[in-house]
């Protein structure tokens, strides 16, 4: 495998993470001719909070949906924990039930609406329990999306550009409910993103698909918040010019990387 | 003056003047002698008469007995046409067995039915109220149908992400989102129940609305003709009042109505 796992900071390189959450082992899928990932090997651990970079049709979005069982492994060795949980980039809430039904979809026992006020308050939406989801703006309903995971208590959080569609300010409040929220509920995240200053600010371990393979990661150690800023600008730069965004300064190395890519 | 212009103002923009006005030439017309009663009756006359049919009974007699024939019609047809279409829209096999069938009964006009259903039905009130059933089948059939074969595939796949069985998609989000769809069937399913009870109860009916309208005309009754035409417009209003009804309490979730 071409991986290679670049260690950003000063910290030893050994795992973090003592049991692995997810674990995929030459992990192929294809529609037809077209190979979309290609002998795919990834660990994340739990409680890891990984953040899956690539541009449009690297497979990062075939990935996720793997992850989260909505595709079929057809007998691969996939190791995914039982309870898992999908943000998508549009909220998908059900416009016929109303927030706090939303957010109970599924459970069962007859304490689930004190269960998702209960979420719904821990993501600030505590006072719209009896709202229709279409009255809701963009931010809310993503929130209302993360309430309706978390309550679950999923052992993997996967999150398919959730902030995408949000404006910048709104993003960036997300970005703090989130880690906020993971802290809390401690579950292992994989989140699919092509933005890289989101990635930098919000991951344990970025990881770099392109074609189907992992062709780069990056661990980054560094606290989250002012520390990481710091480290921030060369890091961009590094994951930036794996992605092919900045040619010019791409390193030889990196370049050897792509060889076996689709042009 | 600017309250005169006002007031011309309100009289100009209102909608109701020209019938009002319709009413008052016919009315005219009629006791001038212009337009003989055998044409039209008066207006004054058509509510004299309303009136008179409604104290003697008469008139509550035979729309009871035409509403009864409706709501057995609708209850029959309705029932059929939803639970085909679930059957369909829900499953391949369902789909392949119900669909096809469902669209050649489509080509046949049903009220082409009507000499075969006397046949097998004689000339009471069964093949009336099987014309209305096998009429009204079909726009909830397809309506339906369609409503829940156009399920929007991203709810339907978050609620799997959420680790919901098929059963409980089916319930929390393929119905409810047919839900609009079925209404849509329902409201023309009642205004074709109307239409085709008009028809059927022209045959051999020996009491309801069409019996009514039959005797009047071999009587030249041209006001009782007209009680009862008003009498069918307001069973198409009522029913389409109805439906309005139902998605007003049922699709409260809906933003036009939300934010109303």
């Amino acid at each position: 495998m071409d991986a290679r796992l670049t260690q950003f900071t000063t910290v030893p390189s050994s795992p973090t993470f003592a049991e692995a959450a997810v674990r995929l082992r030459g992990f192929t899928r294809s529609f037809g001719e077209n190979t979309i990932i290609s002998g795919l090997d990834l660990e994340i651990g739990a409680g890891e909070f990984v953040v899956l970079l690539g541009r449009s049709g690297s497979g990062k979005t075939t990935l996720l949906r793997t992850l989260a069982g909505l595709d079929p492994v057809d007998g691969q060795d996939v190791t995914v924990p039982s309870s898992r949980a999908v943000v998508f980039q549009d909220a998908r809430l059900l416009p016929w039930k109303k927030v706090w039904r939303n957010v109970a979809l599924g459970l069962k026992g007859a304490n689930a609406r004190d269960a998702a006020q209960d979420a719904l308050q821990e993501v600030g939406l505590g006072h719209r329990l009896e709202a229709w989801p279409l009255t809701l703006s963009g931010g809310e309903a993503q929130r209302v999306a993360l309430a309706r995971a978390l309550v679950r208590e999923p052992g993997l959080l996967l999150l398919d550009e959730p902030f995408a569609a949000l404006d910048a300010l709104t993003r960036l409040r997300m970005h703090e409910l989130v880690l906020s929220l993971w802290r809390r509920h401690r579950p292992a995240v994989m989140m699919v993103t092509h933005d890289v200053d989101e990635a930098i600010a919000l991951a344990d371990r970025v990881i770099l698909l392109d074609g189907g393979k992992i062709v780069a990661q990056e661990r980054i150690t560094a606290a989250r918040g002012a520390e990481r800023a710091g480290i921030a600008p060369p890091l961009r730069q590094r994951l930036l010019s794996a992605l092919g965004g900045v040619v010019e300064e791409r390193p030889a190395d990196v370049v050897a990387l792509h060889a076996g890519a689709r042009p | 003056m600017s309250a005169l212009k006002q007031l011309t103002r309100t009289i100009g923009g209102a909608r109701w003047l020209s019938p009002l006005l319709l009413l008052a030439v016919l009315e005219a017309g009629s006791r001038t002698g212009l337009i003989p009663e055998r044409t039209l009756a008066a207006p004054s006359k058509v509510l004299a008469t309303l009136w008179t049919m409604t104290v003697s009974g008469e008139l509550t007699a035979n729309l009871y007995v035409s509403f009864l024939r409706i709501l057995a019609g609708l209850a029959i047809g309705v029932t059929t046409g939803v639970v085909l279409a679930l059957v369909a829209g829900l499953s391949r096999q369902g789909e392949v067995a119900v669909d096809p069938l469902m669209q050649i009964k489509r080509t046949i006009p049903t009220l082409a039915l009507t000499p075969l259903f006397i046949v097998w039905f004689g000339i009471g009130e069964t093949p009336k109220i099987a014309l209305i059933a096998f009429a009204s089948i079909f726009p909830v059939y397809l309506n339906l149908y369609s409503g829940i074969r156009g399920t929007d595939l991203r709810l339907l796949e978050g609620a799997r992400s959420l680790g919901l069985s098929r059963a409980a998609q089916v319930w929390h989000v393929i119905l409810p989102g047919a839900l609009p769809a079925l209404l849509v069937g329902l409201r023309y399913s009642l205004s074709i129940s109307v239409l085709v009870l008009v028809v059927a109860e022209q045959i051999n009916a020996s009491a309801g609305l069409g019996y009514l309208i039959n005797n009047a005309r071999d009587f030249m009754r041209t006001d009782i003709i007209l009680v009862c035409l008003m009498i069918y417009a307001g069973l198409g209003l009522a029913a389409d009042g109805l439906v309005r009804l139902i998605e007003r309490r049922a699709l409260a979730w809906r933003p036009e109505i939300v934010t109303a």
